[in-house]
């Protein structure tokens, strides 16, 4: 069993990879990346049943990265678990990088589906559930949405269907971040009250702070035990956690930081010193 | 008299017939009784998926099915799988997972529900999808064959088939279907008039009319727009040396605008476009609608000779 405290060691190392990745390609979407990260480290490393030597193994649990821009995250879990090299990490972006820009089934082991467009990996978890269930496997399929993401229609479609077909091997983790693009999703567009609309849909709910580890493992026990339906754990989290001028910043949803930034960034995460 | 069937019938029969495979799943949009996947549903029920009336969704549970193994065939009215073209694009085409898609009601020739429901774009935008396979077959007997085949295609597919009767054309014929090989149904040295779906009849019936002008024309059925039987329109441009597409689609981007794209980069005969003139339909018999849009047998005749004047 993977103690809480290697697992916030775990998500330390993946900030310091998110950070490097996107100031070494000079672009991509650090802020959802390190909202998301100390839930995928707790998934990764105490949920999912996947072999890193095998990726395709049939019979594994899916993980489905819907904000599939937010890409530095699940590549530095993915690195962290051995589905892909340290060495990798640095193709994020990159002509012929197995880390596209948008995490991608085609190009990179570990990947269960192609995102980069919003509200389209919940339907697809959807199918792998269905698909789970015909063969009587205990698999159980997980999708990572963002909560500007949810603004897609295509969403509550997915939603609807899945509480329809039942379907208790289907999870989704909510990256309540409160930032999208171009702003705070207040701004942008208020969803009024998220977790009453998941009920009214259907599905089981529960609401957690996604950077206590003590509360992500309770989040993930209750999607694992609820079976009945489809379960979301909406992990209200801060875009941009773990460095302090990306910390609820909107500035810093899709841009990379500067040397200066990035030296202290590595301050704060403990890599080098001031 | 001849035989007729509507070529949804022929995707009905080809889901039961495909059942045996366990892999085999059906998806639906509540349209299964008009697409006619219906038989499939009230067979298996347990391997029928109901996505309501959400076609987005329909397409990426049908690309997590095959990601997981599986083979789904969904389907819906031609025109509401356009709405879900995104998830087509990049849910289903980009990472190349074998979906079957079905747009039933295609063309003008839908009818009396008028100009909502007539897809006449449909061929043209999924066929701008790398790894989709794009068909429009003409009769019953080869949209249960193609649809057959599918099965075992490791690409996408989209396929469009008609609500209303035409003539059965293939009974007897079924090994002469595969997907990617046009079929030449008449031969004559004059002018080649290659057709998809509904209006293959209509082309039989210019070429009976144009023989009895001494024109004798070679007609094709291209049932697979996508990929395109080449060596067959090159063998059409060398035996004809004159060329007519038909098809119940906007004249851009369908069978037509696929002809004309081999000609230009490689050996160049006079071609004419039969199909609908960048316009929208309405109300009308399937009949009437053929008329209407000037698509119907005389119109294709004409284009003929046309073609045939463009001759140097």
């Amino acid at each position: 069993m993977t103690s809480v405290d290697e697992l916030k060691e775990l998500a330390r190392r993946c900030r310091v990879h998110i950070i490097n990745m996107v100031h070494r390609a000079q672009a991509g979407h650090p802020g959802g990346s390190l909202s998301e990260i100390d839930l995928l480290a707790a998934l990764y490393k105490t949920q999912l049943r996947i072999r890193p030597d095998e990726p395709t193994w049939e019979d594994r649990d899916r993980f489905i990265l819907s904000k599939g821009h937010a890409s530095p995250g699940m590549y530095a879990i993915l690195a962290e678990m051995g589905f892909i090299t340290e060495e990798d990490l640095k193709s994020y972006r990159v002509l012929g990088g197995v880390c596209q820009g948008h995490v991608d089934m085609k190009w990179c082991p570990g990947v269960d589906f192609s995102a980069g467009s919003l509200g389209m990996g919940l339907s697809f978890g959807m199918g792998s559930a269905i698909a789970g269930r015909l063969e009587n496997s205990e698999r159980q399929v997980y999708v990572m949405l963002g909560d500007g993401e949810i603004q897609e229609g295509s969403v509550w479609e997915a939603a609807m269907a899945a509480a329809h077909h039942e379907l208790g091997n289907l999870n989704v983790i909510l990256d309540r971040n409160r930032i999208q693009n171009d702003d705070f999703c207040e701004t942008q567009m208020r969803m009024f009250d998220i977790p009453a609309k998941w009920r009214s849909f259907g599905w089981n709910v529960k609401e957690i702070n996604g950077h206590d580890m003590n509360e992500i493992l309770k989040g993930l026990d209750f999607l694992s035990s609820s079976n009945d339906g489809p379960s979301i754990l909406i992990a209200h989290t801060v875009k941009g956690n773990g460095i302090s001028y990306m910390a609820d910043n909107p500035a810093f949803h899709g841009a990379a930081p500067n040397d200066e930034q990035y030296h202290q960034a590595m301050v704060e995460l403990g890599e080098v010193s001031a | 008299m001849t035989k007729m069937g509507a070529t949804r019938d022929g995707y009905g029969e080809a889901l039961l017939h495909l059942a045996s495979n366990p892999k085999v799943v059906v998806l639906e949009a509540d349209l299964g009784k008009s697409t006619k996947s219906l038989h499939f549903r009230k067979a298996h029920p347990e391997r029928t998926v109901s996505c309501g009336i959400g076609e987005q969704n329909m397409l990426l549970v049908g690309a997590g099915l095959a990601a997981s193994g599986y083979i789904p065939f969904a389907s819906t009215f031609a025109i509401f799988t356009e709405r879900a073209f995104e998830q087509m694009r990049n849910g289903v085409a980009r990472p190349n997972l074998p979906v079957h898609v079905c747009g039933s009601h295609g063309g003008t020739h839908t009818g009396t529900d008028g100009s909502s429901a007539q897809s006449i774009e449909d061929l043209a935008i999924y066929r701008t999808l790398p790894n989709v396979v794009v068909m429009h077959p003409s009769d019953t007997v080869s949209t249960r064959e193609l649809t057959i085949q599918l099965a075992e295609s490791k690409s996408p597919s989209y396929m469009r088939t008609a609500r209303n009767k035409t003539p059965v054309l293939y009974e007897g014929r079924e090994t002469d279907i595969k997907i990617g090989k046009g079929i030449k149904l008449r031969e004559g040295s004059d002018v080649a008039i290659i057709a998809c779906g509904v209006m293959v009849s209509q082309s039989l019936k210019a070429a009976d009319a144009l023989e009895a002008e001494g024109i004798h024309a070679t007609v094709v059925d291209m049932h697979t727009l996508k990929p395109l039987d080449a060596d067959l329109i090159d063998e059409l441009v060398s035996t004809c040396g004159a060329l007519v597409t038909a098809e119940d689609h906007n004249i851009i981007g369908g069978l037509g605008g696929a002809v004309a794209e081999h000609l230009v980069s490689n050996t160049f005969a006079p071609l004419e476009r039969v199909g609908v003139n960048d316009r929208f339909g309405e109300s009308g018999e399937a009949d009437e609608m053929l008329e209407v849009m000037k698509i119907s047998t005389p119109y294709i005749a004409a284009a003929a000779k046309r073609a045939m004047a463009r001759k140097s």
